[in-house]
């Protein structure tokens, strides 16, 4: 950092004017003064996004890990009422949470009382007789073994249990008894936090320690193909055309006005028209990620035609030339020649408007894809939702533990946003060719 | 390019003679942002046990919902919609003119609505008129007029309540919340002016006007339907009160306290029993037409209704749903079994 003073004392040639040597001095203290406004702004940019970094990431951290509690299971089919493991009707109708209740019971054996024991039974997921089940379903030689599994606490008991161990427990969730349970399991090494599965592997669930951001990043994935499959070539079409081949009249100047406006209509809008013409006239299913895809095309597509124009100006005319002067036609000019030179900055273009794509809400709130689906879609006609969405979805939830999901979700969205761009910028410094 | 615009034509055409043919197996259901925690629960678990796919569920809200759910029969309209109020008689002429002639209802339980401020200020005994007083756009003035609402600070209502400035956060007029706070707390504290109870005979349009309307000077400050965002707002401005639903003080009971209302505080309890006075009832709507169709509205059905979801200690009751009295519950789940509709004489609004 270079102070005023110093630079206002440089030596200047002594046969001088007075007058010149205050003049320099203002204008150096001028363009000091300018260089910092300009430091102070890029600071503030910074200090933003700091604030934004260090806020969501402290809070979501925690959502990546989760407490499991170490329960002995005891696989008796007799008792579960299951003869054979591949009929759904006796495996739907089975007392699955029975399996971790009388693991839980042995393992503190001196709790008695109805309420006792149900706060007993509360100290472990909801989900955690199903996901005995489908273990049991993935191992059948499980079947009447003994083993000790590590079962998902519940939300209530994560939070209280990762607070201790910061040295700042949530207890109004917890009883006093669940917190003295809790203290006995840790001195014998029966409760942990470990990495969370759930958390890359589910879809959406209401129990926190059951929800995933799974379901919604495959919702993205399929969303974002379709609109990629869609607006990448009609955009770069229709900026070739009118690039290229249309004549410039009145119409063709109404066209690119009409461009540039829809480039800037709010996307809720594209919401509405995806609903009065996707789904009331064509009969689309709601929820889908081939209706999403379908709106978004109509919302990136502007910006996709705009930045290809861009690319296909930016290539020299005197290249065009050369072709035609070699005997080549318009089309082959086109084709062999522009489109080649200028599909990097396209590329780019249709990057950012994806990632401009996958932050939205808005119009998907239309199409009913702001719902809750816990099934993680396997094709382009299932319902799914998308991770905005998903992060908009948490953030409603009442359950205290979904705060930390809610900044996780946000730190994945952000790393998919921080991958795209640059690769944006990736192909624009590796692929652009100066002229 | 050639190649492009034919996989694009393709693609397109593809599209659209598949979808439209298509059939549904997932329940889709609409509606109430109230009920929405509850019931996606009940669908998680009932997809978890049955295998199925898990019913789909948009927070639509309650008008919303059941103006999706009454445009008809068939594949592309919602098989069920929560409310967090009954059904209107405008609704239900609605459904009927659409086809959607049996109509299943089902009331799951009870929702408090809480009138909150951060802990650490102390908690407030309020009384429903106290509240009309403080929220309506116009309130009768000593004469007896009505006039636009004066009142500024707690303590010009009533000498008991603090010096502070009434400034209460609550949700938009979309919501169903806020209808159900206008109808119980802010109408029950209206009927308690003698002249304004008479209106209600005379002429029901205006004593609606009067009782329902909230005051636009902002003193109630709409913050929106999440209600997570007011308890955050209420932590960060404690002198304010907020207006949400029980399901969110019962899980930031560390954060906010619930004003007593006429001496009740609302618990659990209180509101199962009814002696809290701001409570409503939850319901949701079937379309008897799609039940055997859709496959899994039986299942679902048969989850939602069963003792262990809705019962005193089911798993709705602790995400914070205050269930039905005994009695009821096994009579509607009955009537649920069944597939008993509605018949069109309730006394509906």
């Amino acid at each position: 950092m270079t102070e005023p003073t110093s630079q206002a004392a440089r030596p200047t040639p002594t046969d001088h004017s007075a007058t010149i040597k205050a003049s320099l001095k203002r204008r150096y203290r001028a363009e000091t003064r300018f260089r910092w406004y300009g430091r102070i702004a890029i600071a503030f940019g910074l200090a933003a996004v700091l604030v934004l970094f260090v806020d969501i990431i402290s809070k979501g951290h925690g959502a990546f890990k989760t407490t499991h509690i170490a329960v002995p299971v005891e696989y008796d089919l007799a008792q579960l009422g299951v003869r054979d493991l591949n009929d759904n009707q006796q495996l739907a109708l089975a007392d699955w949470d029975a399996l971790f209740k009388s693991g839980l019971r042995e393992l503190l054996p001196d709790v008695s009382g109805r309420s006792a024991r149900r706060e007993l039974y509360r100290m472990v997921s909801n989900g955690a007789g199903y996901d005995l089940k489908d273990r049991l379903q993935a191992n059948p030689r499980l079947a009447n073994q003994r083993e000790q599994v590590w079962l998902s606490a519940d939300d209530d008991i994560d939070t209280y249990f990762k607070g201790l161990l910061d040295g700042d427990p949530y207890t109004a969730r917890v009883t006093e008894q669940q917190i003295e349970w809790i203290d006995e399991l840790r001195s014998a090494g029966q409760i942990r936090t470990q990495w969370n599965r759930n958390f890359w592997t589910r879809g959406d669930s209401r129990e926190p320690e059951q929800a995933g951001i799974w379901g919604a990043v495959m919702g993205s994935l399929f969303t974002l193909a379709i609109t990629f499959a869609l607006s990448f070539p009609i955009g770069v079409s229709a900026a070739i055309y009118l690039e290229e081949f249309a004549p410039r009249n009145r119409f063709t100047d109404f066209i690119e006005i009409n461009i540039n406006n829809l480039a800037a209509v709010p996307s809720i809008i594209f919401g509405l028209l995806g609903l009065a013409i996707f789904i009331n006239f064509f009969g689309v299913p709601r929820s889908i990620p081939i209706l999403g895809g379908l709106v978004l095309t109509l919302m990136t597509l502007p910006t996709i035609i705009i930045t290809s124009r861009a690319a296909i100006k930016a290539v020299p005319p005197s290249i065009r030339e050369a072709a035609l002067g070699m005997g080549a036609s318009k089309h082959q000019v086109v084709l062999h020649h522009v489109l080649p030179l200028a599909m990097p900055g396209m590329l780019t273009g249709a990057i950012i408007g994806m990632a401009q794509a996958l932050g939205e809400t808005a119009p998907l709130l239309m199409i009913g894809m702001v719902a809750f689906i816990v099934d993680i879609p396997q094709a382009f006609t299932d319902p799914a939702t998308v991770l905005p969405v998903q992060i908009f979805l948490w953030a409603d939830s009442p359950e205290r533990a979904f705060v930390e999901k809610t900044s996780a979700a946000i730190m994945v969205l952000l790393g998919f946003l921080i991958i795209m761009n640059t690769t944006a910028v990736w192909i624009r410094k590796r692929l652009e060719r100066r002229w | 390019m050639k190649n492009y615009l034919l996989t694009t034509a393709a693609l397109g055409a593809a599209l659209f003679t598949s979808q439209a043919a298509m059939a549904r197996d997932t329940i889709e259901i609409v509606g109430s942002s109230t009920v929405y925690p509850f019931a996606t629960v009940v669908a998680e678990r009932y997809g978890r046990g049955s295998g199925g796919a898990t019913p789909k569920i948009e927070a639509t809200g309650s008008g919303g919902g059941l103006k999706l759910f009454c445009s008809g029969v068939g594949a592309s309209f919602p098989d069920i919609t929560n409310s967090s109020r009954r059904i209107k008689a405008s609704e239900f002429a609605l459904c009927q003119s659409n086809g959607v002639s049996d109509i299943i209802e089902v009331q799951i339980g009870f929702d408090g609505i809480v009138i909150a401020n951060a802990k650490g200020k102390p908690a407030l005994d309020i009384s429903r008129r106290d509240l009309f007083l403080a929220l309506a756009k116009q309130v009768p003035s000593d004469s007896g007029a009505l006039i636009d609402n004066p009142y500024t600070r707690w303590s010009q209502i009533n000498p008991a309540l603090p010096d502070a400035a009434i400034e209460v956060l609550g949700p938009p007029p979309t919501s169903g919340t806020r209808d159900a706070f206008a109808e119980l707390a802010l109408e029950g504290g209206c009927k308690s002016f003698p002249a304004i109870a008479a209106m209600k005979k005379s002429d029901k349009q205006a004593y609606k006007t009067v009782c329902h309307t909230v005051r636009e000077d902002g003193v109630y400050i709409e913050a929106g339907e999440n209600d997570n965002l007011i308890v955050q707002k209420l932590e960060a401005n404690p002198s304010a009160l907020g207006i949400f639903g029980f399901s969110f003080l019962d899980q930031n009971a560390d954060k906010v306290q619930g004003s007593s209302i006429e001496g009740v505080e609302p618990t659990f309890d209180s509101i199962a029993d009814k002696s809290y006075p701001v409570s409503r009832p939850l319901y949701f709507y079937v379309k008897k037409a799609h039940v055997g169709v859709v496959p899994g509205i039986e299942g679902f059905l048969a989850e939602f209704t069963s003792e262990k979801a809705w019962g005193d200690e089911g798993y709705l009751a602790e995400k914070g749903m205050i269930p039905l009295p005994r009695a009821d519950r096994f009579a509607l789940a009955a009537a649920v079994a069944s597939l008993t509709a509605m018949t069109g004489e309730e006394p509906l609004k």
